[in-house]
């Protein structure tokens, strides 16, 4: 397009490419809510599709789009504010059922209709941006300039957003700020009638703001998870509900059949249990808020829990509680004497909940002069602290039918690795004890591998033999493990086995307990606990662990995954058993990972490659076939380091939303710049005869290595700072490597330009490809191989890269 | 020849008029229930062979009574209308209400694992959708369950009442504290997912009486826990496998 740019161009520009961002990231909140988190993974790779698809479509039509650029942007714009409101009606009223893929194949046909429909909106957003890439060639930097600004500060601006706004609110917000910028487009127009768009830009303005029938944008939460089980009984009702970017927290009374919630209780107890509030985080994992109006007596129960454990070891402990929920752990800690309670709890909503909302009902608990509550992340906190604690607990902070039904498997979580457990000992008074509860499943897996974990820790620690710092007990539904970092003596023992024994709990281990001791009141088909533990503190800890049939090795920091248990060998037997009742052992959602890879190969084949297949049939010279596997090493490349980068901050940032943000505004703005410098840097080199892509691959490997070996270190000594300058520090250590980053790119197309430009759309399209699937392939790798290896993976890629370019035709 | 092509069409054109007809009338109830028969058969044969493959001292074949009764009661009429085709398969189907129907073999188990006699009485707490409550009725004297999910039990009544079974008595409540009127029991099945087990429960069950609680997630059952109170009143309880399966590689 010669001439001027259009007046608003820019400003649209930004306006779309910062709603694109912010609905990338409300997407991964959303369907959290209705759905669970593993589909964050599916959504960085939609948007991608949507990208690299429409890079594909303005290839091909680039003659007639160039001719009408601004009614196309404009129209394009206004798809994309409709599309990501309808689009989200649309999917919430597909059937799709996560929790019975394994039954029911049509469900992976709803699977791969959410991610169509979720296509549409980015497809939308993409082309707008494409659009004016290819139409105002003589304004690419600036276009590219402003369309990473925008995304960087969608990204940010959208996470500040839900804290101000609900969810939905947000979603409107979003479609408006499109909505404005297909309008900007359309007002200063010259070259098309553009009346009958502006009618309809501002019937829709309309109806975003005034017309939406009120409940089009409720959640439609899936009905088997936690809260639409408990509003489903009789007289159940929300009383009330709020919402930040850590999650959506509903409040529910039910007077006529009470939660009773009490995990694990033992069969003989005689207690009670007090009226209780539920709060669901996004719908899920429930946590309880007990009625304590100040006499003890009334917690009784929490005696004849296995949580209850550590408390019969020791005389008023000074307590650290992580997670403190809706504050459970912490009536019981005072039930059982505790002399200080300190609780750590991640999401302000649920203290301002115990502390002010419900401060009355919770007995005003945190006024308790014994009580503290901190706000924080539960490893950066324990990190800062230079106290030591005589029992640190960290106890259920998930609900059963989320354990049990294996939605967690993908959940990174970082309380659960050798690391943290690391971390935790070392916060230990002297004769201090660190409890850990999980639910039991069977067959055994959490508490096997957290047994590991705590082995593994122990001796990484460098406090000698585990054998005689570990304890186990189990009920029929929990397991609480002790460890401590000198050898439990005669009397604990002693303790440990009474406490078991009036509750009819079972012993699973304490030094030297007697094979005949073990599978006593719950009996399970074999004592799989009592020879589990013993196998894994013999020496052949290595070979138990590589022949069970679920993952049960320990977590660590750089493979976060705790709740994968999921083991290639087991599926054929596992499925084949599914009918016979072994339906349970299946962790289902990491097949919903591969399906996703899999239909993203599918889906970028099918958007992206064939329609270049179709329409640039020339597949060009040997020039052509060595540049295209260029700019397909680059798209894995760069997003398996993107992927490791959201990982590796998510201990930092404490949050994976967080974390996301972050990272995307940070590789964006940074390579943004970094792909506007690059052409007058390419120049410089080229002219002192220095292959400049080698040297840009070779400064990114080194930053990466040094990152990779360091910023572990760092990260846990800047862990107290506050989240503000935690977000900004992150921003600095990506900015030189993502600066760098994203110059090869447009080296690559430069140069394509001048040898073989009718290969441009094929570079584009491979690249487009290889980015959709590295976003499912990064997370499977990393389940396997941790998020090092990833990154190393994605380093020799760059070198790859650069061996791809570094000769001439 | 023109008269044989003719012919050729006329035939073709009845044959597609048939097939239209049969395409747009519903296919008869009749035609329907001797298929749900067949598929009933087949999926108690399935079911039976399953047995063995359970723990030999748990179970290890199914009471014929249990399957027969199994093969009586038409698990189709205990699902959504948009189920109805898959009601014979040996699977959990959703029923509304974030509520499932439990997968048949399932059902088989937990049955075969209260031994059911014919004067028992037996409380059920979650009725969900009627089925396993139907199945018991046959083999034992009296059901009583109850559900919290309100629509579920007027759902459920209605069903009872149409299909016939008179010794089932539904009630909307709380199940914690059992039914002390019609207590205690010779066996308890508590459906309804819980953090623990309701200690007014196990009072409620007459020594030498089971309780049967199957634990796991809605669509996936991890595995039963069974209590049994001796008739001295002692308890004990186990954790049973649905399926026989040995997490080690290489141990049989």
């Amino acid at each position: 397009m010669a001439g001027p740019p259009p007046r608003f161009i820019f400003a649209a520009t930004l306006l779309v490419s910062l709603a694109a961002i912010g609905y990338e990231i409300l997407l991964m909140r959303l369907l959290s809510i209705v759905q669970w988190h593993h589909f964050a993974y599916m959504i960085i790779s939609l948007a991608l599709l949507g990208y690299g698809s429409s890079g594909t479509l303005i290839a091909i039509g680039q003659r007639w789009l160039e001719h009408r650029f601004e009614i196309m942007f404009s129209i394009s714009a206004l798809c994309f504010s409709v599309a990501m409101v309808g689009c989200f009606v649309i999917s919430q009223r597909l059937p799709f059922n996560a929790l019975e893929v394994i039954w029911n194949p049509r469900q992976l046909v709803y699977l791969s209709a959410v991610y169509l429909v979720f296509f549409v909106p980015f497809l939308f957003a993409a082309t707008c941006v494409g659009l004016a890439l290819t139409c105002l060639k003589q304004h690419i930097s600036r276009v590219y300039f402003f369309d990473m600004f925008g995304a960087g500060i969608g990204a940010l601006a959208t996470i500040a957003a839900l804290f101000l706004f609900s969810p939905q609110n947000v979603l409107r917000l979003l479609a408006l700020l499109a909505l404005v910028a297909s309008a900007l487009v359309a007002l200063s127009a010259r070259s098309f009638n553009r009346k009958p768009l502006l009618w309809l830009q501002s019937f829709c303005f309309v109806l975003l703001l005034f017309g939406l029938p009120h409940n089009l944008l409720e959640f439609r939460v899936s009905p088997f998870k936690g809260l639409s089980q408990a509003l489903e009984v009789v007289d159940t009702k929300v009383l009330s509900q709020y919402s930040n970017p850590l999650g959506l927290v509903t409040v529910v009374e039910s007077p006529t059949i009470p939660f009773r919630d009490a995990p694990g209780l033992s069969l003989n107890t005689q207690h009670e249990i007090p009226e209780q509030l539920a709060v669901f985080t996004d719908s899920d994992g429930m946590s309880v808020i007990t009625r304590y109006d100040g006499n003890l007596e009334a917690l009784a129960f929490s005696q004849d829990m296995t949580t209850a454990l550590p408390y019969y070891l020791l005389d008023a402990p000074k307590v650290l509680i992580l997670g403190a929920g809706g504050g459970a752990d912490v009536l019981s800690a005072l039930y059982h004497g505790g002399r200080e309670i300190h609780a750590v709890e991640l999401n302000p909503l649920m203290i301002e909940l115990v502390r002010d909302d419900y401060a009355e009902y919770a007995g005003r608990l945190y006024d308790d002069a014994r009580v503290k509550v901190h706000l924080g992340e539960a490893r950066g906190y324990v990190a800062k602290q230079t106290n030591r604690y005589d029992l640190i607990q960290v106890a259920l902070l998930d609900s059963f039918s989320a354990s049990g039904s294996g939605v967690q498997t993908l959940n990174e979580s970082y309380l659960y690795t050798i690391e943290a457990f690391q971390e935790y000992l070392r916060h230990l008074a002297p004769g201090g004890i660190l409890s850990i509860t999980r639910w039991l499943r069977l067959p055994p897996r959490d508490s096997l591998k957290l047994f590991a974990t705590a082995s593994e820790a122990l001796i990484r620690s460098g406090l000698g033999t585990p054998e005689n710092k570990l304890a186990m007990i189990r009920s029929w539904n929990t397991s609480t493990l002790l460890v401590k970092t000198e050898a439990f003596t005669e009397s604990e023992i002693d303790s440990i086995r009474e406490f078991s024994r009036v509750r009819s709990f079972d012993t699973v281990y304490y030094p030297a307990m007697p094979a005949g001791e073990a599978n006593q009141s719950n009996i399970l088909p074999q004592p799989y606990l009592y020879n589990g533990t013993q196998a894994l503190l013999s020496d052949r800890a290595e070979d138990f662990i590589s022949r069970y049939k679920f993952d049960i090795r320990p977590a660590s920091d750089d493979r976060p995954y705790f709740f994968h248990f999921f083991k290639w060998g087991s599926l054929a037997e596992m499925l084949s058993l599914r009918k016979q009742g072994g339906a349970g052992m299946i962790e289902w959602a990491y097949l919903i990972l591969v399906a996703t890879l899999i239909q993203a190969v599918a889906a970028g084949t099918a958007l992206i490659l064939m329609p270049l297949l179709l329409v640039k049939r020339n597949w060009p010279s040997q020039t052509g076939r060595r540049m295209g596997a260029y700019f397909f090493v680059l798209g894995i490349a760069f997003m398996f380091v993107e992927m490791a980068f959201i990982q590796k901050l998510i201990l930092f940032l404490s949050h994976p939303l967080y974390s996301v943000a972050v990272v995307l505004c940070g590789f964006l703005v940074f390579a943004g710049l970094g792909s506007r410098a690059s052409k007058s840097l390419a120049v410089k080199l080229n002219q002192r005869g220095i292959p400049e892509v080698a040297l840009i691959v070779i400064i990114i490997v080194v930053t990466a290595l040094v990152y990779l070996m360091l910023l572990p270190e760092l990260f846990s000594h800047l862990a107290g700072l506050s989240d503000p300058i935690k977000i900004f520090l992150s921003l600095l250590v990506i900015a030189p490597l993502a600066f760098f980053m994203g110059m090869p790119f447009p080296i690559g197309l430069a140069r394509l330009a001048a040898e073989a430009g009718d290969f441009i759309p094929w570079a584009w399209g491979l690249n487009g490809f290889a980015s959709v699937v590295s976003a499912s392939l990064a997370t499977l790798l990393a389940i396997e191989f941790g998020f090092s290896a990833v990154l190393l993976i994605a380093l020799g890629l760059y070198l790859l890269a650069a061996v791809l370019v570094s000769k001439r035709i | 020849m023109c008269d044989f092509k003719l012919k050729q069409l006329y035939l073709q054109l009845s044959g597609l008029w048939l097939l239209t007809m049969a395409l747009c009338f519903p296919i008869s109830s009749i035609a329907d229930e001797s298929l749900y028969t067949n598929q009933r058969a087949e999926l108690i044969a399935e079911v039976e062979q399953y047995a063995r493959f359970i723990d030999e001292d748990t179970v290890d074949s199914f009471d014929p009574e249990v399957l027969s009764s199994m093969a009586n009661v038409k698990r189709h009429e205990f699902v959504p209308d948009d189920e109805k085709p898959f009601a014979y398969e040996n699977r959990p189907l959703p029923i509304g209400h974030g509520q499932t129907i439990s997968q048949p073999y399932i059902v088989a188990l937990m049955t075969e694992l209260i031994q059911p006699d014919k004067e028992d009485v037996v409380l059920e707490v979650g009725t969900g959708s009627g089925y396993q409550a139907a199945v018991l009725a046959r083999l034992v004297k009296h059901v009583y369950t109850i559900e919290i999910v309100e629509p579920l039990v007027r759902q459920v009544d209605t069903r009872f009442r149409r299909l016939g079974y008179e010794n089932i008595t539904t009630r909307l409540g709380d199940g914690y504290y059992g039914w002390e009127e019609h207590a205690p029991f010779d066996s308890i099945i508590v459906t309804a997912a819980a953090s623990h087990v309701p200690p007014p429960l196990v009072k409620q069950l007459r020594p030498g009486g089971r309780m049967i609680i199957p634990v796991g997630g809605r669509f996936m059952t991890q595995h039963l826990l069974l209590i049994e109170k001796t008739e001295e009143g002692e308890i004990k309880s186990r954790q049973i496998l649905a399926v026989r399966f040995v997490p080690l590689t290489g141990e049989r």
